[in-house]
């Protein structure tokens, strides 16, 4: 035990600078799939053909293919194609697009989870499509997106290591080179683990009041 | 103000209005019976664009209703209406429920809005329900706010669905109440309705609708109370006598 914390206190600090990529990684990925999620979402309730279908086949596509390969084909084949991105650009930008997709069903469900007659009510009244969404469903739609919402954050904190794959040196990633140098896999790893569940209970919290906020309506 | 001519509609392979033609004069108050399934909403949804026709022809005041053209939203904002299952936003107040056409079709100054807004909720009898969420109100409740929500857009016309179908009984006649008085104050109204007494009492004209087309329509007592033809006839005795 004595030596658990003696090598806390020598790697904390590097695993910190891990955690502080993690944060970005799990931040930046998030932002981006969830405005992409509600992209695609618009598009396939918009009732156009075109951009139903388009928006369909790509959730499709996007949901078919390990979030590993994306990362790889970003980072590593991208280049080839003259497009070169930085390992964390790469991290964010594959992490975003993957789940875009769960975000995107996430919130279809959620804005067809409102009651038809209130549309046709914002309609009766002269409200465009647009105006319609935004006043009317998607206020009434987040509060019935929010609590998968939550736990696509914890998800998307701890698929952050998959961005260890591409060499961003988030926690993971130092985690393991520490260890590999230093041999102390049960502390480094405890401490690894430790600090993802530091990072997810408050995420598991908002999540829980989410659940009960929906619960209440 | 309104009308129709041979107006055609299907769903599928249903054909639900077979060529339905009439008008509404500017002031009136047509009530139109029939049942279930017989194309009654179908009509006042083509009239607002909120369902397409196949053809034929719907005009409110001259313009053409086309529910895919940008004009639909001025008609729509002439032509207001009021729902069976009323329809409120469960996430805005009741008077943000009356206000946001206004506010939001309209640009009136808010300011503006929120008092017409609360002189609205005085005139269906709900002054003091103005800051409830719709769920926290009855239904009759609701439906009230709904047509001063209707009547916020200050249109030309009001079109009822059924607003009195969804409610407990004892809960109806403030809900007529209200509309008798929209009535009496000159309102265009066209009302779906299964209220034989209100048609009565404040229709100026009654159309029976069966199978898609009018069988029969004329002043609201002589329909009412002799009606010519069969059909009008077998479904009057069904309705006003149950048992």
């Amino acid at each position: 035990m004595q030596a658990f914390w003696r090598d806390t206190v020598e790697f904390f600090p590097i695993l910190m600078s891990g955690v502080a990529l993690t944060i970005m990684v799990t931040i930046g990925s998030l932002l981006l799939s969830t405005v992409l999620g509600l992209v695609w979402a618009l598009m396939r309730v918009s009732g156009i053909g075109i951009l139903t279908g388009f928006s369909g086949g790509l959730i499709n596509v996007i949901r078919g293919i390990p979030i590993i390969v994306l990362l790889f084909y970003l980072y590593f084949v991208m280049p080839e194609f003259g497009v070169t991105l930085t390992a964390l650009q790469a991290a964010i930008l594959g992490l975003g697009i993957a789940y875009s997709a769960y975000q995107a069903e996430n919130f279809r469900a959620g804005i067809e989870a409102i009651d038809k007659g209130q549309i046709e009510a914002a309609q009766a009244i002269g409200m465009s499509w647009w105006q319609t969404m935004r006043r009317v469903v998607l206020p009434q739609a987040v509060k019935i997106v929010l609590p998968p919402y939550g736990n696509v954050m914890i998800m998307m904190l701890k698929d952050s290591s998959q961005a260890s794959t591409i060499t961003v040196a988030e926690l993971a990633l130092q985690g393991k080179l520490i260890a590999s140098s230093t041999f102390k896999n049960t502390s480094v790893f405890t401490l690894v683990a430790l600090m993802y569940l530091t990072m997810s209970i408050p995420l598991i919290l908002l999540v829980r009041h989410f659940e009960k906020r929906a619960g209440r309506k | 103000m309104i009308e129709l001519s041979d107006v055609h509609k299907s769903f599928g392979k249903v054909e639900v209005l077979k060529g339905i033609t009439a008008s509404v004069e500017k002031g009136e108050v047509v009530c139109i019976i029939g049942p279930s399934g017989s194309g009654k909403s179908t009509i006042l949804r083509c009239i607002n664009g909120l369902e397409s026709y196949d053809s034929g022809d719907i005009s409110v005041e001259g313009a053409k209703v086309d529910r895919d053209a940008a004009s639909i939203v001025s008609i729509r904002t002439q032509v207001s209406m009021v729902f069976q299952r009323f329809n409120l936003f469960p996430h805005r107040t009741a008077l943000e429920n009356v206000i946001e056409g206004p506010v939001y079709v309209r640009k009136e100054p808010r300011a503006e809005a929120l008092e017409r807004g609360r002189a609205l909720l005085a005139r269906v009898g709900l002054a003091e329900k103005a800051d409830v969420h719709p769920p926290q109100l009855s239904g009759g409740q609701q439906q009230r706010v709904a047509i001063a929500r209707a009547l916020a857009m200050q249109p030309k016309a009001i079109l009822f669905d059924e607003p009195t179908s969804a409610l407990d009984p004892e809960l109806v006649g403030d809900v007529l109440s209200v509309m008798r008085k929209l009535a009496d104050d000159g309102m265009t109204m066209v009302v779906v309705t299964h209220e034989m007494a209100f048609a009565k009492d404040v229709a100026d004209r009654v159309l029976f609708i069966d199978g898609g087309v009018i069988v029969e329509q004329g002043p609201a007592k002589s329909v009412l109370n002799q009606p010519q033809h069969a059909r009008t006839q077998d479904f009057l005795r069904r309705v006003l006598h149950p048992l």
